[in-house]
C-alpha cells in the first residue's frame, strides 16, 4: 500500500533558507540545495520550496535555485508562494516543480484552482490552507495567517477540492509552532469531507506527534514540518525507522 | 546514446536531469534520423491518453518508435509513455495505442475498490513475482517508487514484471522483448528510480 510521506519545508528568502539551519557536515547550511540533496538522502518522501520574497530580483533568485535542486534531487518537488497566476505554474513547473501549492492566490481569485487543474491536472494543484479556530469555526486565514478572510474552512476546503485541488495542505495556525504535536481535530473534519490526500501541517515537535498524527487518523497522508527538521531536532532517518517500528507504512 | 523522444507532452527536465545523474549520454530529440541512430529509446509522457497518442501520431514518431523496435532497440515507456505502448486505451472514450505491448488501459476505479483515493498517488512498493526481470536487477522486492496515475495496464499478464498493491495488484512495469514500460515515475523515484534507468541502460 501507498506509504505515509514526511516532507521538510524550506522557506527561501532571497535566496536562502530563512529558518535557521544547524547541521553538521553541510557545507553551507542555509543553501536551499544543500538542504534538498541532505533531506532527500535522509528518506525525505517529498519536499516543498516556499517563495517568501517580495522582490522581482528575489523572485528570479527563487527560480534559479529551484532549477538546480530539480536538477540534482530526485523526489517530487511542491512549489508555493507568490502563487497567483497560471503563468506563475507555468514559471515554477518549468523549473522542475512537480506540484504547484496556492494560498492567498486561489483566496483572491477562486478561479485560479480549476484554471490550474483543467491545464495542468488536478494531482498538480495543491490548496495550502491556514485555519484557526474563531468563534467556534475553523476561519481562514490569508496573508501568511495575518489577516482573518471571515470564510469558514470546511467549505472553502470542498469548494476548492470540488475545483479540481488535488491535495490539501492544512496548517493550523492554533498549533503552529507551539511543538505540542499536530492539530488532531482540525485535521479529522477535513479528512471527514475531502477525499483527495491531505497533508498536516503545525505543530510537530517531536518523532513521537507523527507517531500520534498517522495512529489517530490514518486518513492522513503525510506530515510538514519545516524547524524542527532543520534545526536538527528530528532526524528524518530516525523517524521513519521509529514510525515503522510503530507499524506505520513507510518508505525506508 | 538514448533518445527521449519529445512529442510536446510534459516537461522533459527531471527526466534529462536524472539521466545525466547517472552518466548517461542523453538526447532530447522530435528528429527520426536521431532517434534511428540512437541505441536506446525513452517515450514520456504526462497529461491525457488521447491529446498524447494523437501529438505522436501527427508528428510521425508513432511509426518512427515501431520501426526501431522492430529493429530490437531496447524502448522504455515512462508513465504515459507507458499506456501508450498498449494496444488500446479505454481513457475518456477508446483509443488505439502503439500495440507493443498486448493489453489496454483501463480506470484503477474499476478495480480498486471503495474508500480509496484516486489518482493513486505517491510512493508504494514494487513486487516483482517469481521471477526478477534484468530492469530491477540493482533493487530488491519491496522497493518503493513514486506513482501518480488514475489508470492502468489491464490484460497485459504475461508482459507484467512488476506490480503494486493498492487495493488491487495494479501493474507498475511491463515487458515484452526489448519493450519496456513503467508505469512510475524513476526520475522522482529517487536512488531506485535511478537504479532503474540504470538498469535499462544496459540491456541489450
Amino acid at each position: 500500500m501507498i506509504t505515509k510521506r514526511i516532507i521538510p519545508c524550506l522557506d527561501v528568502k532571497n535566496g536562502r533558507v530563512v529558518k535557521g539551519v544547524n547541521f553538521l557536515g553541510l557545507a553551507d547550511v542555509s543553501s536551499p540545495v544543500s538542504l534538498a540533496e541532505f533531506y532527500s538522502k535522509c528518506g525525505a518522501d517529498e519536499l516543498v520550496f516556499y517563495d517568501i520574497t517580495a522582490s522581482a530580483e528575489g523572485r528570479a533568485l527563487f527560480t534559479d535555485i529551484l532549477t538546480e535542486a530539480a536538477s540534482k534531487v530526485f523526489i517530487p518537488l511542491t512549489v508555493g508562494g507568490g502563487i497567483n497566476t497560471l503563468d506563475d505554474f507555468d514559471r515554477v513547473l518549468k523549473c522542475g516543480a512537480d506540484k504547484v501549492s496556492v494560498n492567498s492566490g486561489a483566496i483572491k481569485n477562486p478561479s485560479l484552482v480549476l484554471e490550474a487543474a483543467k491545464k495542468y491536472g488536478d494531482q498538480c494543484v495543491v490548496l495550502s490552507v491556514d485555519v484557526k479556530r474563531v468563534d467556534g469555526e475553523f476561519r481562514v486565514f490569508a496573508k501568511g495567517g495575518r489577516e482573518d478572510t471571515g470564510m469558514e474552512a470546511i467549505s472553502w476546503i470542498k469548494r476548492c477540492v470540488s475545483n479540481g485541488a488535488g491535495e490539501i495542505v492544512l496548517n493550523s495556525i492554533d498549533t503552529d509552532g507551539v511543538k505540542r504535536g499536530f492539530d488532531i481535530e482540525m485535521l479529522a473534519a477535513v479528512c471527514d469531507v475531502v477525499n483527495v490526500p491531505v497533508i498536516a501541517s503545525g505543530g510537530a515537535g517531536c518523532a513521537e506527534d507523527f507517531v500520534k498524527l498517522f495512529k489517530s487518523l490514518p486518513k492522513v497522508d503525510a506530515g510538514l514540518a519545516a524547524s524542527i527538521f532543520h534545526f536538527g531536532e528530528v532526524d528524518i532517518s530516525e523517524l521513519k525507522k521509529k514510525l515503522k517500528a510503530e507499524d506505520i507504512n513507510v518508505r525506508i | 546514446m538514448i533518445a527521449i523522444i519529445d512529442y510536446g507532452v510534459g516537461n522533459l527536465f527531471s527526466l534529462t536531469c536524472s539521466f545525466r545523474s547517472i552518466g548517461a549520454d542523453i538526447c532530447v530529440t522530435s528528429d527520426p534520423e536521431v532517434i534511428a541512430a540512437a541505441d536506446r529509446i525513452v517515450l514520456p509522457g504526462v497529461g491525457a491518453f488521447e491529446d498524447a497518442a494523437r501529438k505522436l501520431r501527427e508528428s510521425g514518431l508513432d511509426k518512427v518508435v515501431k520501426d526501431e523496435c522492430a529493429k530490437g532497440k531496447a524502448l522504455l515507456g515512462i508513465c504515459l509513455g507507458m499506456q501508450m505502448l498498449f494496444e488500446k486505451s479505454y481513457e475518456y472514450g477508446e483509443h488505439e495505442g502503439l500495440g507493443l505491448i498486448k493489453g489496454s488501459i483501463r480506470p484503477i476505479a474499476d478495480v480498486i475498490g471503495e474508500g480509496l483515493k484516486i489518482p493513486h498517488i505517491g510512493w508504494n512498493a514494487l513486487h516483482f513475482g517469481d521471477k526478477k526481470d534484468e530492469l530491477f536487477k540493482y533493487i530488491n522486492e519491496g522497493d518503493c517508487v513514486y506513482f501518480v496515475h488514475s489508470y492502468y495496464g489491464a490484460e497485459c499478464d504475461e508482459s507484467v514484471i512488476a506490480t503494486a498493491e493498492y487495493g488491487a495488484e495494479l501493474t507498475a512495469a511491463v515487458r515484452s522483448g526489448n519493450v519496456c514500460g513503467v508505469q512510475f515515475h524513476p526520475e522522482k523515484s529517487e536512488r531506485v528510480g535511478l537504479a532503474i534507468l540504470r538498469a535499462f541502460c544496459e540491456i541489450n
